[in-house]
């Protein structure tokens, strides 16, 4: 009599259903047959979907002339290296930096938080910047949320700001990004030909689907939103083909449990009223315009970067990792490369030892290749 | 071998670090490459440390010496489901009888003990082993017990050594393609119980470790089959990716795996989920997996499923000569390698 405690299958939940992703599958190879050209490109820019890609095989299932490109969707792997300097520095003097787990080996310039903290400076790993709060409640030091995180993070960083009777010695490092503008500096790259983009779920539920409207009509290419289940992003992919083939790019939103036109209203007031978009670099892909989100100026007291004088020239005067300059995290998340095209891939770099921040995140490209095996022909 | 260089510092040494320990990769380079160096004598049909099977097995006249030891550290010492008590037994029961060896002749029991352990926890621990060796049919029947100082150890350590007499033995390297595997029960319930219990996820009450002797089980396993059983392994640290990885690479063979026909309990697959973590990636104390010809596979799956620990016990993968020595995981939506573990795998923090 088989253990009533097992259920046997993995498969249970209906957007893991077998038999509907085999249906969506053929549906997605007529669609690719009708274009009737190779490669039709598609990027999506979110480390949660390339996850799910690889968890569950799904590139083994697409057309082959599909080619489906993870673009930059991790916001760990896209903090640049003086941000994280900021946050090494700040340690270094003496500030307890809390933080989200990635974050701590991300290399800097010469050195991550992790090689800090092996050097007896103070980083606490926190699950939330409200824990960040705690923290600074329970000590007299100072303690310095260093915040990373695409927009579904920042609301959450926002709410905090928010809050009344903060304790003096709290402040943020906002490394947080902002998606939108990534998206065009990509949709500009002429080597990347992406004919259509899959949108994060979790951040259009913040945002909305309807901000990719203006980008649609700038560029007159297709965006669907899709959630994080492997039948979602099959459906997406089904949507964005279906678009493709009949040349109306639109916004699609395939998420609809989710996901509405005009989003977390009281999430994005909170945010827009902390925070605001400035130009930056995003790490080895370029500079974004407004792809950053920095506190505003009526939240300067809690801005770590006005709090404190923050020297990195110490840092800079050191040399760099000589491996760091044979990287291409850069060209891999513009989707111009893959982590296979990468020398040092599973040989000087490795989960344990990374060089890039792409191989740091459970979002990042080359992290998910070594986790899942790359894309081998199955 | 060249230290491999670190970030921010090229000329860091190489130290052994809490991943060598941890059942996957990184440990099975350690062992090969230093631990194991100068003993690897391959040119012998004994099964010896060349082998790197879960035990060693010698040849007196036509029958065979079976040899197996494990030293057992483990945080909390009571855990839900166990204890190190009963760690030690099973452990080193399961190590002999995944090579054929379900008669226990005896086990030796070597205790180190850390300045101020609890009397009343030690006499805890030594009862769980009676009771372990009760329902294994072993007894222990030399010791050594050492004292260290506070700090010098965290608790209590146990090393068990196991030895028995068998007729004929099972490597971990037998499989030929078209060989059937079968999974005697449900994966991930030792580690994540663990893991709960130390983070206090708020889960434990559901979550138990599966640690249990298993040579009762693999007798009935091994009198069904008839000779048809090819390899056993139980899959322990780095977990039920990690056995199938070293079997498969012994074996030359490639093994695709039908994910959803591989049994996980409900809560472990919640909890897996919750906290980022692959069920085949977690440590088991009271699993086997069994490769077997095909022409058999049913009637082991018969013997196995009657035993109480065996009652979701399934076939889960089968050997191929395609893609040697690679793990194929069928999700039933799509493929992809399975990898085993570096090192211990951590809760995923964001």
């Amino acid at each position: 009599m088989p253990d009533k405690r097992v259920r046997s299958s993995a498969n249970e939940l209906k957007f893991r259903d077998p038999s509907q992703a085999r249906a969506l599958a053929e549906r997605l190879a007529d669609l690719c047959a009708e274009v009737g050209r190779e490669p039709i490109s598609l990027m999506h820019v979110c480390g949660t979907h390339e996850q799910a890609i690889a968890k569950y095989g799904l590139r083994t299932i697409l057309p082959k002339s599909l080619d489906l490109i993870m673009g930059p969707g991790c916001p760990v792997c896209v903090t640049d290296m003086p941000e994280v300097d900021e946050a090494v520095v700040l340690a270094e003097d003496g500030a307890l930096i809390a933080t989200y787990g990635d974050m701590l080996r991300v290399p800097g310039t010469a050195k991550s938080l992790a090689d800090a903290q092996a050097e007896g400076a103070r980083v606490e790993v926190v699950y939330s910047a409200a824990q960040a709060v705690d923290l600074a409640r329970s000590t007299q030091q100072e303690v310095v949320f260093f915040a990373s995180g695409f927009e579904t993070t920042a609301v959450a960083t926002a709410a905090v700001a928010l809050q009344d009777d903060l304790p003096p010695n709290f402040s943020i490092l906002s490394a947080h990004k902002y998606v939108p503008p990534a998206m065009e500096i990509v949709a500009q790259i002429p080597a990347t030909r992406v004919e259509g983009f899959v949108a994060a779920g979790h951040a259009a539920t913040i945002t909305g689907w309807g901000i990719f409207e203006p980008f649609v009509e700038r560029y007159q290419i297709p965006v669907v939103v899709a959630g994080f289940e492997p039948l979602d992003i099959l459906a997406a992919l089904v949507r964005l083909v279906e678009l493709i083939r009949d040349g109306t790019p639109a916004v699609s939103n395939m998420y609809p449990r989710c996901v509405t036109r005009e989003g977390n209203r009281v999430a994005l007031e909170q945010m827009w009223k902390v925070f605001r978009t400035a130009g930056g670099r995003w790490r080895g892909i370029a500079d974004v315009p407004d792809g950053n989100l920095r506190l505003r100026p009526e939240f300067g007291h809690l801005d770590a970067r006005l709090k404190f004088d923050i020297d990195m020239q110490r840092l800079w005067q050191l040399a760099p990792s000589a491996l760091a300059e044979r990287c291409i995290c850069g060209a891999i998340m513009s989707g111009l490369a893959s982590p296979s095209d990468c020398e040092l891939f599973g040989k000087e770099c490795d989960p344990e030892n990374p060089v890039g921040a792409c191989m740091v995140s459970s979002e990042g490209t080359c992290k998910i290749w070594y986790q899942y095996g790359g894309r081998p022909d199955l | 071998m060249m230290a491999k260089p670190g970030i921010g510092s090229q000329t860091r040494e190489e130290r052994v670090t809490l991943k060598h320990g941890a059942g996957g990769r990184a440990m099975r380079m350690l062992i090969e490459e230093t631990l194991a160096a100068g003993f690897l004598d391959r040119s012998t049909e004994e099964i010896g440390l060349a082998a790197l099977d879960d035990g060693a097995a010698l040849r007196i006249g036509d029958r065979w010496l079976v040899v197996t030891t494990d030293s057992h550290v483990i945080h909390p010492v009571f855990f839900p489901g166990g204890d190190i008590g009963r760690l030690a037994i099973a452990g080193t029961v399961n190590d002999l009888a995944v090579m054929g060896a379900t008669e226990v002749l005896g086990l030796t029991s070597a205790v180190v003990i850390e300045e101020g352990f609890l009397h009343s926890d030690l006499e805890r621990i030594q009862r769980s082993m009676q009771e372990t060796c009760r329902e294994a049919g072993a007894k222990i029947v030399t010791g050594d017990t050492k004292v260290m100082g506070r700090g010098e150890l965290d608790g209590i350590i146990i090393n068990t050594t196991g030895v028995a007499i068998a007729d004929a033995v099972v490597s971990d390297a037998g499989l030929s393609p078209g060989d059937r595997i079968l999974l005697t029960g449900p994966i991930g319930d030792h580690g994540i119980a663990l893991m709960a219990a130390r983070r206090g996820l708020g889960l434990e009450g559901e979550l138990r470790s599966d640690v249990a002797p298993l040579n009762g089980l693999i007798r009935r396993a091994l009198d069904a089959a008839n000779g048809a059983i090819t390899a056993m392994k139980d899959p322990t640290r780095g977990g039920l990716a990690s056995a199938l990885t070293e079997m498969a690479e012994k074996s030359r063979v490639g093994i695709v795996i039908e994910e959803a026909a591989v049994p996980v309990t409900p809560v472990v697959r919640s909890a897996a989920e919750i906290l980022g973590l692959d069920p085949f990636h977690i440590a088991n104390e009271g699993v086997a997996v069994i490769g077997v010809r095909p022409e058999a596979v049913h009637a082991v799956l018969d013997a196995v499923s009657s035993h109480p620990l065996g009652r979701s016990c399934a076939i889960i993968a089968t050997c191929t000569d395609e893609h040697a020595r690679r793990l194929i995981l069928d999700t039933g939506i799509g493929r992809r390698l399975l990898i085993e573990p570096e090192g211990e795998p951590l809760p995923r923090i964001c």
